[in-house]
């Protein structure tokens, strides 16, 4: 049976929907069938019941009587009635008041047990045929004869037989037809149905490898689910391979001049015969190597933060332990011993949906930059801000100015002769973590002072959780 | 032409026999070789002499087979066929009768065996009943005149006429008409009973024909003998069969198609159901179903000539709608019905003193 299941799993769809539509008509069909004959039978009964207490109507009403005794004269009519089921016996009985048969067959029983008086039918035999009597009873109050005479006309059943067989015939006739519109009709359905499948694979087939923009979505709305998850999938790719290319392009552009600067510092001490320029200039080169490690240190750390943004798993962070985390790791201490930092986070949870490596090396990121350029006091914190949950670090310092600000945020450019030790690239990486996990870089001089960057995120229970 | 006549001659000794009621065959004669294989016994109303040459053919074509023919007065035909029903030990193979409403209750009664084939599919619907019961003859009711006696103007076309001939005081009619007394003949209360349900005018008819003492007698031969022989003018519901046999050897009568309507009968055929030869008792109604079986009947008069519309008979030609077959429906069996019969026949003798 599972090997049937199985088999059923991977048959093709025209055959499951065929065999839907096979079960469908058999069982309708029989369950149909099965009603069509029970109508035809109760209507072939009602139909020729009328007809037996038609005649056994007229045959007791031509009834008189003659000096004491039943006369009677069998109105043709009555059996011309009867005749109207062409191939059935007749059988009558006409009983008098003392119980005696006046006319017709002995044969006919009347059943002893008819429970209700007043049903005017029964069914018994005659002459071995299955047969259907009416039995019609006629009070006579003369002078001479005082009583209850009893007409009993019976048939057999063949023509109910054979108008029950008729009425489901035509049932049955009517069934095969719309069971045929059926199939056909789920014919068309699966066609049609699966016709946007194969456009899309064609599609795909004809595609030009290096093309990942979107599909075409005007598809039925349930094959629009895979054409999405297609998309999506296509536009991941698409970011990383975007985001690979800004990468080297970035790192080929942070790294020339650099290099650069190193090759004419070497040339110049090549050159360079005086023993204290010479101290000057490998000063000055062993400064602009330990600048320019660094500078890698944080491209392949936007590197990583890039590629997990895109590819890690989304899980629940508390943004505290990110922030004690940092803190904790008091790399701080080591680089600026001077500056003060301290740690604010709260009471309660603050759950985002995010990836941890990723989210400490943005906040680590931003507390360099407040380290470096800003001023004592620094605070490294986690809070919750209306409806989002942020992780910042705060100085008191005055922050960049207005127009550096509005630059900030973007793709990294370090046009600024200050800043060339990389604090853009520290931002773009807090940028790009901010927006692989939906959430904004939030850079901002304080009312009471101070500037501070945040990473704000939508809380992960609000609507967002999944 | 001689064995023709002598077969007429024959049938008048036969029909005189039909007088005398018994309970037992009237005659019997075997067809076919002696040391057949097979017999069926064939029970009919039908005087051998006139069914004998369709039996010859049916048997020309069956060597080895014998077919015993037993002829019987309609009544005591029923009366034995539907004791022998009862009691399930019918010896006879087939049963053909001109009483079609015995037969037709004998059907009702669940004493025939069914078939059906091609032959029997193509008869009309008024000719056969329930696959069990098939009209094989056409043969009509007709008025028989004397030629010598009545005179050319006066010869009755239809009812209406002869109601005329007998209305005036002192017509010469009076008295000399007759009709079958329907209480001793089988077929005399089918007619008149079939006539009862056509049309009104047989109560006139009957009214008329007791006003002027009308003969009520027995007997196809004796009718159509005595209006030959002028002892009475007309004759009324004669057999045309009979009639027309005799008229090929004695044409003093004339016969008349009435132009209202003529009942036409079809004797009726039946297979008893404790048959035990069913497929040869078949074979022979397929026989009669068949061009070879209808010319046989034709030859033997039993499918009326004169019912050939376009044919010039010196009978009148009718239209088809005035030829009102007896059809074979369980209405028939009205006519067996006992209080009926009672009824009608009262009737009847309110009409025709019992002699």
């Amino acid at each position: 049976m599972p090997d049937f299941l199985q088999r059923f799993d991977r048959s093709s769809l025209t055959l499951r929907v065929a065999f839907g539509v096979t079960l469908l008509l058999v069982i309708g069909g029989l369950l149909v069938s099965i009603a069509a004959f029970a109508y035809g039978r109760e209507a072939a009964r009602s139909a020729y019941d009328r007809l037996l207490l038609g005649a056994a109507n007229d045959i007791a009403s031509s009834i008189a009587i003659l000096d004491g005794r039943a006369v009677l004269e069998l109105p043709v009519s009555a059996f011309e009635l009867l005749a109207l089921a062409p191939d059935d016996r007749i059988g009558y009985r006409i009983i008098g008041p003392d119980g005696s048969t006046l006319t017709g067959y002995d044969e006919i029983i009347v059943p002893s047990e008819r429970g209700n008086s007043r049903d005017r039918f029964f069914d018994g035999t005659f002459f071995g045929e299955d047969a259907r009597f009416a039995i019609v009873t006629k009070r006579f109050a003369e002078r001479t004869l005082n009583g209850t005479m009893q007409v009993i006309v019976g048939q057999t059943l063949k023509a109910r037989e054979g108008m029950a067989y008729e009425i489901t015939r035509q049932a049955v006739y009517v069934l095969i037809i719309s069971g045929f519109a059926m199939a056909c009709l789920a014919a068309v359905v699966v066609w049609s149905v699966l016709r946007p499948l194969k456009t899309i694979a064609g599609g795909l087939r004809d595609r030009d490898p290096h093309d990942l923009t979107p599909l075409d979505t005007a598809v039925p709305k349930e094959t629009a689910v895979m054409i999405k998850a297609l998309n999506g999938f296509m536009a991941r790719l698409d970011r990383q391979m975007n985001s690979m290319r800004h990468l080297i392009s970035d790192t080929a552009h942070q790294l020339r001049t650099p290099v650069a600067a190193l090759r004419a510092q070497a040339d110049l001490l090549a050159d360079e015969a005086d023993p204290e320029r010479r101290e000057k200039i490998a000063e000055r080169i062993q400064s602009r190597s330990a600048g320019l490690g660094r500078l890698l240190d944080q491209l392949l750390s936007q590197a990583l933060v890039v590629h997990r943004g895109d590819s890690a798993r989304r899980e629940e962070v508390d943004l505290r332990d990110i922030a004690l985390e940092v803190f904790e790791e008091g790399d701080h201490r080591l680089l600026f011993p001077d500056k003060d930092v301290s740690l604010n986070v709260g009471e309660v949870p603050l759950p985002v949906l995010a990836d941890a490596p990723s989210l400490s090396e943005a906040l680590k990121n931003l507390l360099n930059n407040a380290l470096k350029y800003g001023e004592a006091p620094i605070v490294v914190g986690a809070a919750k801000e209306g409806g989002s949950l942020c992780i910042y670090a705060q100085d008191a310092g005055g922050g960049p100015d207005a127009e550096a600000l509005s630059l900030l945020g973007e793709r990294f450019s370090n046009d600024t002769p200050t800043r060339q030790s990389g604090s853009g690239l520290g931002l773009a990486i807090a940028h790009s973590v901010a927006c692989a996990f939906g959430g904004t870089l939030d850079l901002a001089n304080l009312e009471q002072g101070g500037f501070r960057a945040a990473l704000v995120f939508k809380a992960a229970h609000d609507g967002q959780s999944q | 032409m001689m064995g023709l006549l002598r077969s007429l001659v024959l049938n008048a000794i036969i029909f005189a026999g039909l007088l005398s009621a018994g309970q037992a065959q009237e005659l019997v004669k075997s067809y076919g070789p002696e040391d057949a294989s097979e017999t069926l016994v064939l029970r009919s109303t039908t005087d051998i002499e006139v069914f004998g040459p369709v039996v010859d053919a049916f048997l020309s074509t069956r060597p080895g087979l014998k077919i015993i023919y037993e002829q019987w007065g309609s009544n005591d035909l029923y009366e034995l066929s539907r004791k022998e029903c009862r009691d399930g030990a019918s010896v006879a193979d087939l049963v053909i009768s001109s009483g079609v409403h015995q037969m037709v209750k004998l059907v009702n009664e669940a004493c025939a065996a069914a078939y059906s084939s091609r032959q029997t599919a193509a008869l009309p619907e008024a000719l056969r009943w329930r696959n069990e019961l098939w009209g094989i003859t056409r043969e009509p009711a007709v008025i028989i005149y004397n030629r010598d006696l009545v005179p050319e103007q006066d010869v009755p076309r239809t009812r209406f006429d002869l109601l005329d001939l007998l209305r005036p005081a002192g017509s010469p009619y009076a008295g000399r008409v007759a009709t079958y007394d329907i209480e001793r003949s089988g077929l005399g209360y089918l007619f008149a009973f079939s006539d009862a349900r056509e049309a009104s005018t047989f109560g006139a008819l009957q009214e008329s024909f007791g006003r002027t003492q009308a003969v009520s007698t027995c007997c196809s031969a004796d009718i159509i003998r005595n209006v030959a022989e002028g002892r009475y003018l007309l004759a009324y519901n004669v057999l045309g069969s009979y009639a027309q046999g005799y008229q090929v050897s004695d044409d003093r009568i004339g016969i008349v198609l009435p132009s209202d309507y003529t009942i036409v009968l079809s004797r009726a055929l039946m297979i008893p159901k404790t048959s035990t030869h069913f497929e040869r008792a078949a074979e022979f109604l397929d026989f009669l179903l068949s061009d070879a079986g209808v010319f046989a009947l034709r030859k033997a008069l039993l499918i009326s000539p004169m019912l050939d519309t376009e044919d010039g008979s010196e009978a009148e030609t009718l239209s088809s709608t005035a030829l009102r077959p007896i059809s074979l429906s369980p209405a028939l069996m009205v006519a067996l019905d006992k209080l009926t019969r009672e009824t009608f026949l009262r009737r009847w003798r309110s009409t025709f003193p019992a002699p």
